[in-house]
């Protein structure tokens, strides 16, 4: 579950340099019950990176209170936040590979930084590569793949641990139709296995195809809950 | 580099086999990619020089405790007193004035051994300075009598026995070895502090070294561990990644560093040997020598283990304060 209440955050502190308040988000109080699923709309700049952010843990709260998967990110302690983290899955909009490392090493990283045995990381890892049609490029680094097989790799490390909330950033903008279609196909099915997922988008084709409840941010409020 | 095909040749293979393995295999897994971040050439050069300061620094604060605790220990103990016209008669009783000196001495409690040097012990003392047969220059010469008293005599029986020579055989000299060499393991003292200092100052730039080297590595990979703290790393996690690397580096240039001082050593060991011989008691000698070597050797070896700990610790803090700029 994931529920906030009057939350705001600055990135400066409160004050910007020309003296006004610094709040990129102000006021957000909004609340997803487990298994839901949302759409993140909003101009460019509404601030719905920032609102990721904060649900990715990122960063916390400047104002409010923020309750994700049952924790209070506003009081939860550095341990509890790596704890937290590994339950999250995220796709960013940069992707966020690393790049001397092989296909394979960065979808296991999730698994790997869980202690997971490796003989079971190996098979796990695998079979996601192959569900993603990167079998072949197990061994490539992430530098000599196309923008969408890149997408794919950091869509295959966000679910590789069956985390009970998924976050996508702008997911679909680097994928042709055909990919984006199999990736909101992927992200329907882990929300229908129970996973929470929020996507942010400005692509309002993507969200007349696919009807959910959307938080609407405009200049860091929330306009539109539902 | 140009892809070779399976099998052409062993080397071909081989190095296909070890890419398989390094993929799979998670002990060499390097997420952080520290192999390259983490200044591998210079900082175990460096703490390489410093361990090599280190052990110039600890083999002087081992001599210089050693000459302190032999200095201290004779300081007070030993006496030399010399008896001018010895053959003349004493002041009171029938013996001679050397014979008077002697029996004043053996009477004090405090006098361990007192003994009055033969003319053959005289002549060795002085022929360097006086050549050959100083009876030919026709020297009076004093008796000596060299004095060992219970280390730690106070200084009143000293005075008392003063007196009481000064009674019997008038003109007596009186010489105490016991202020110069308390001035001397004086000296050694402070020389000891010094170095202990200076091993302080090594040890406190070794960690300056390591903890320089652990922010260059983290501003390098500071997008890798961006990307790790969100996937859930612990601070105690990556702050053991580059701990571990920092600890391997200090700990392989603490060996390269005190290895390199052992020919060093070893010289000054052999120039100072006959010095060592000289001032330890007859027959020990080589006791002293040995044991001064081992207590080396244990504190020389001390040393990597010590870069490692500094490397090891500092790598932690440093981390763990980087670290906190994220949530
Ligand atoms: N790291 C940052 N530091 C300071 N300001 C930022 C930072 N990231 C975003 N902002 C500001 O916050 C506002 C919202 O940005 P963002 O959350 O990226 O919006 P969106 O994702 O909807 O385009 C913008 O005005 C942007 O300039
Ligand atoms: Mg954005």
């Amino acid at each position: 579950m994931i529920r906030f209440h009057e939350v705001g955050l600055s990135y400066t502190d409160g004050v910007e340099s020309d003296g006004r308040a610094g709040l990129v988000l102000r006021d957000i109080s909004f609340t997803v019950p487990s298994g839901g699923f949302r759409w993140l709309l909003g101009p460019s700049g509404a601030g719905k990176t920032s609102l990721l952010r904060l649900l990715t843990l990122a960063v916390r709260p400047s104002q409010g209170e923020a309750v994700v998967l049952g924790q209070p990110i506003h009081l939860a302690s550095r341990h509890a936040l790596a704890l937290l983290r590994r339950r999250i899955g995220v796709v960013f909009q940069d992707f966020r590979l690393l790049g001397h490392l092989s296909v394979f090493d960065n979808v296991a990283l999730p698994l790997r930084l869980d202690g997971r045995p490796e003989g079971q990381i190996r098979a796990d890892v695998a079979e996601m590569l192959r569900w993603v049609g990167l079998a072949e490029r197990m061994a490539a680094l992430p530098p000599t793949l196309s923008g969408g097989e890149q997408q794919r790799v950091a869509i295959a490390r966000a679910v590789i641990n069956r985390p009970a909330l998924i976050l996508a950033d702008e997911p679909t903008g680097n994928l042709d139709e055909a990919q984006a279609e199999r990736l909101m196909q992927l992200l329907i099915e882990m929300n229908r296995l129970g996973t929470s997922v929020i996507v942010a988008t400005h692509q309002t084709g993507l969200v007349e195809r696919y009807a959910a409840p959307a938080l609407r941010l405009e200049r860091g409020r929330l306009v539109g809950d539902g | 580099m140009p892809r070779r095909r399976f099998g052409s040749n062993a080397g071909g293979w081989w190095a296909m086999a070890k890419a398989r393995a390094s993929r799979l295999r998670p002990a060499r897994f390097d997420e952080l990619g520290l192999k390259r971040a983490f200044a591998q050439r210079l900082l175990p050069l460096l703490v390489a020089a410093m361990a090599f300061l280190a052990a110039l620094t600890l083999a002087a604060m081992l001599a210089t405790a050693g000459l302190a605790r032999h200095w201290r220990e004779g300081a007070g103990a030993s006496l030399t007193i010399q008896v001018p016209a010895p053959e003349a008669p004493a002041a009171s009783g029938g013996g001679s004035r050397a014979d008077a000196a002697l029996a004043v001495l053996r009477a004090d409690r405090s006098v361990l051994e007192a003994r009055r040097l033969s003319g053959a012990e005289l002549d060795r003392l002085l022929r360097p300075w006086l050549g050959a047969a100083p009876e030919t220059l026709g020297l009076a010469m004093p008796a000596v009598i060299t004095v060992r008293r219970a280390a730690g005599s106070p200084g009143a029986t000293e005075e008392g026995l003063r007196a009481r020579l000064a009674a019997a055989a008038p003109g007596v000299l009186v010489e105490a070895a016991g202020a110069w060499l308390s001035r001397l393991a004086a000296l050694a003292r402070s020389l000891e502090a010094l170095a202990a200092l200076a091993l302080l100052i090594v040890g406190g730039v070794a960690a300056l070294v390591v903890a320089i080297a652990t922010r260059a590595s983290l501003a390098a990979r500071r997008e890798a561990l961006e990307i790790i703290h969100g996937l859930g790393a612990s601070d105690a996690y990556i702050a053991g990644r580059f701990a571990g690397r920092a600890t391997w580096l200090a700990a392989a240039g603490g060996i390269v560093g005190t290895l390199a001082a052992l020919p060093v050593l070893a010289l000054l060991a052999r120039l100072a040997a006959p010095v060592a011989a000289l001032t330890a008691p007859a027959g020990q000698g080589l006791m002293t020598m040995a044991g001064a070597v081992m207590a080396a050797s244990v504190w020389l070896a001390s040393l990597p283990l010590a870069a490692a700990i500094i490397g090891w610790l500092t790598a932690q803090i440093t981390v763990r304060r980087w670290l906190h700029r994220l949530p």
